[in-house]
């Protein structure tokens, strides 16, 4: 058990873990546990405005949509480049997806950011409601139908023995999960993280101090743009279709959710909320065809909003962590 | 000539229901410093509750004044106690909780209301029962005057005249206007606060019923999230005029209403909603205080 608090070790032994369910279960499966790290990725970004640095973005989703329709338009409308095949080329739309996120992140950051709680929330709600609407009257991306067949992941051949597709989407899948959680770890341990938690603590005195704290918010909402684009991009090859249908407020207030409900400054609680996120949905499901398909899974999230709140106001881990020695072990490796 | 009076006639009457939503979230801003996420609920609840009076009561059947009266007095009751159960349970015990909490919370209440009048009322569009007959009155300058249009000045400038006497010449306006200047010093000198924040929401939610009839009158179609949008719109107008100020509510619902009117005929319907948003974006950039707000220097 020792050896677990090794973070590397910690998540081959979830990836092992989870592959394994993956393998001897149906693709249905698969596609969940595939879509639990989208959902980690997408609460972890939106910890960092939300939770960090204390500002209430309620547009998360338009960032996904911008980030997966990069993915879809660069995957289906051109042509692979020579020389750059199989998962380098994948790396690499998808960090273009990331960008272009991060690039509208600063755009829509930019005027919105010198607003504070109430307005900035009504603001964030507009632009993501305005990526929507552009997405839905532009006929290059697909129009309301969107864009299809998007290629998912390859099959890598290693001398002899086939990778699947699922292994190397979850491999990717991890492999930009875990550069988000580190990414993140790290700048909040940095004095540009330290800034992002002073603007929450006290506005008016961290600027006393002389921080720059538009600069601070910025800088935070393009982090978690770019992310929540990467997000999109992973959501693109996994469900082979994007349409401004998936990427509504609803996608948003999924993500705002996991950070209230995890604990608004805590990456295990977002980590344990997207879990809960991911599979309630699902659970719900059957209990469809009793309500006369109404989703049953929004009164129980708004529920525990409003519950959360007034009970637990900080979250259900508020800003603790699971595991104090993995933090440790964290902490001393610079 | 004539189009152009028949679309301004349309403007004013959609934003006179603009202002009666707004405000409801001007006055609860006022006395509250929050942006009640709810109210665009409790304004849908209203369509329903107006729209199931109607069917129980039969009124469509026979139309008219009487019917209408009916059926405003029901609504504006039932939306009273709706906002008042959503002041008591979500809000008051967080009155003293950091505004971001608030926030979520509001928008909690917003999210539950939509999907709990789903799973009751069913998430398909009603046909709202006809209470006032469409017909045509009286032409201006050959523009026909439709009874919807109307029905919706007369009714909306009736209630936006009581407000103002509320809230100018009574003693519970009096004390609302001392709460929303400085709470607590109001409770230092007698005023029961809780008393007040109560009043302010039954005044806000039977606005948003009064809007919620008029718009079914005119649109004749109500669904469960007929509330977003509008709560939207209706807030951007209190912002534009400044929000906690009741006369910048009016002004603002009537500038938005006619500019949007204006956009849908001279420019795309496509721009109807974007309109609001970069009214919205384009205020709080050069005059976050809005048209009469003045301007809160912040204090330590």
């Amino acid at each position: 058990m020792r050896a677990l608090k090794n973070p590397l070790i910690a998540a081959l032994v979830v990836l092992i873990v989870a592959s394994a369910l993956g393998l001897l279960t149906n693709s249905y499966i698969q596609l969940i546990v595939l879509f639990l790290f989208v959902n980690s990725i997408m609460g972890m970004s939106l910890n960092l405005v939300n939770g960090y640095t204390g500002q209430f973005s309620l547009g998360h989703a338009g960032f996904v949509a911008v980030g997966a329709y990069f993915t879809a338009v660069m995957t289906t409308k051109f042509p692979v480049p020579d020389g750059l095949a199989g998962l380098p080329y994948f790396i690499l739309i998808s960090l273009g997806s990331g960008l272009l996120a991060g690039a509208f992140g600063y755009i829509v950051g930019l005027p919105s950011l010198r607003l504070k709680g109430d307005y900035l929330a009504i603001v964030t709600l507009g632009f993501g409601e305005i990526i929507r609407v552009s997405l839905n009257n532009a006929p290059y991306l697909g129009g309301a139908l969107g864009i299809s067949s998007i290629p998912s992941m390859p099959e890598v051949d290693l001398g002899g023995f086939v990778v699947s597709n699922y292994i190397t989407s979850l491999l990717f899948a991890i492999f930009w999960s875990v550069v988000c959680f580190f990414v993140i770890w790290r700048l909040l341990k940095s004095s540009h993280g330290r800034c992002f938690l002073s603007v929450r603590e006290d506005e008016i005195a961290a600027e006393a101090m002389g921080i720059n704290t538009t600069k601070a918010k910025i800088q935070a909402f393009v982090v978690s743009s770019f992310f929540a684009g990467i997000a999109g991009a992973l959501y693109a090859h996994f469900t082979n279709y994007v349409s401004p249908a998936s990427f509504t407020f609803l996608m948003s207030i999924d993500a705002v959710i996991m950070v209230v409900l995890g604990g608004m400054g805590s990456m295990s609680g977002v980590l344990t909320s997207a879990l809960i996120i991911t599979v309630l949905p699902e659970i719900l499901r059957s209990l469809k065809d009793y309500t006369g398909g109404v989703d049953l899974r929004m009164i129980i999230y708004s529920l525990a909003l409003i519950l959360i709140m007034i009970l637990r106001p900080k979250g259900l881990f508020g800003d603790k962590e699971i595991n104090l020695n993995w933090r440790k072990n964290v902490g001393s490796s610079t | 000539m004539e189009e152009l009076l028949q679309h301004l006639i349309n403007g004013l009457s959609l934003g006179s229901i603009y202002a009666l939503i707004a405000l409801g979230y001007t006055m609860v801003y006022g006395i509250l410093q929050m942006i009640n996420f709810a109210h665009s609920e409790v304004y849908m609840m209203g369509a329903f509750f107006a729209y199931y009076t109607a069917k129980y009561l039969n009124l469509s059947s026979s139309p008219g004044f009487g019917s209408l009266a009916i059926v405003l007095v029901v609504t504006m009751v039932l939306c009273s106690l709706l906002g008042l159960a959503i002041e008591k349970f979500a809000y008051r015990p967080l009155r003293k909780a950091p505004k971001l909490n608030v926030l979520i919370t509001a928008i909690g209440v917003s999210l539950f209301l939509q999907y709990f009048a789903q799973l009751v009322f069913g998430a398909d569009p009603k046909v709202f029962p006809t209470l006032i007959e469409e017909q045509t009155l009286f032409t201006i300058a050959g523009a026909p005057i439709k009874s919807f249009d109307v029905t919706i000045l007369v009714v909306s400038l009736v209630s936006m005249g009581v407000l103002h006497f509320l809230v100018y010449h009574t003693k519970l306006g009096k004390a609302m206007r001392a709460v929303s200047h400085n709470a607590s010093v109001a409770s230092i000198l007698g005023i029961n606060v809780s008393r007040v924040i109560a009043y302010t929401f039954i005044i806000g939610s039977s606005l948003a019923g009064i809007g919620a009839i008029l718009v079914g009158i005119k649109y004749q179609k109500i669904e469960p999230m007929m509330g977003t949008m509008i709560g939207l719109k209706a807030f951007v107008a209190a912002v534009l005029g400044g929000i906690g100020s009741i006369a910048g509510a009016v002004t603002g619902g009537l500038i938005l209403g006619i500019s949007e009117i204006l956009v849908v005929v001279y420019g795309s319907s496509q721009y109807r909603d974007a309109l609001a948003f970069l009214i919205l974006i384009f205020i709080l950039l050069v005059k976050p205080a809005g048209m009469f707000g003045k301007n809160r220097i912040e204090k330590v």
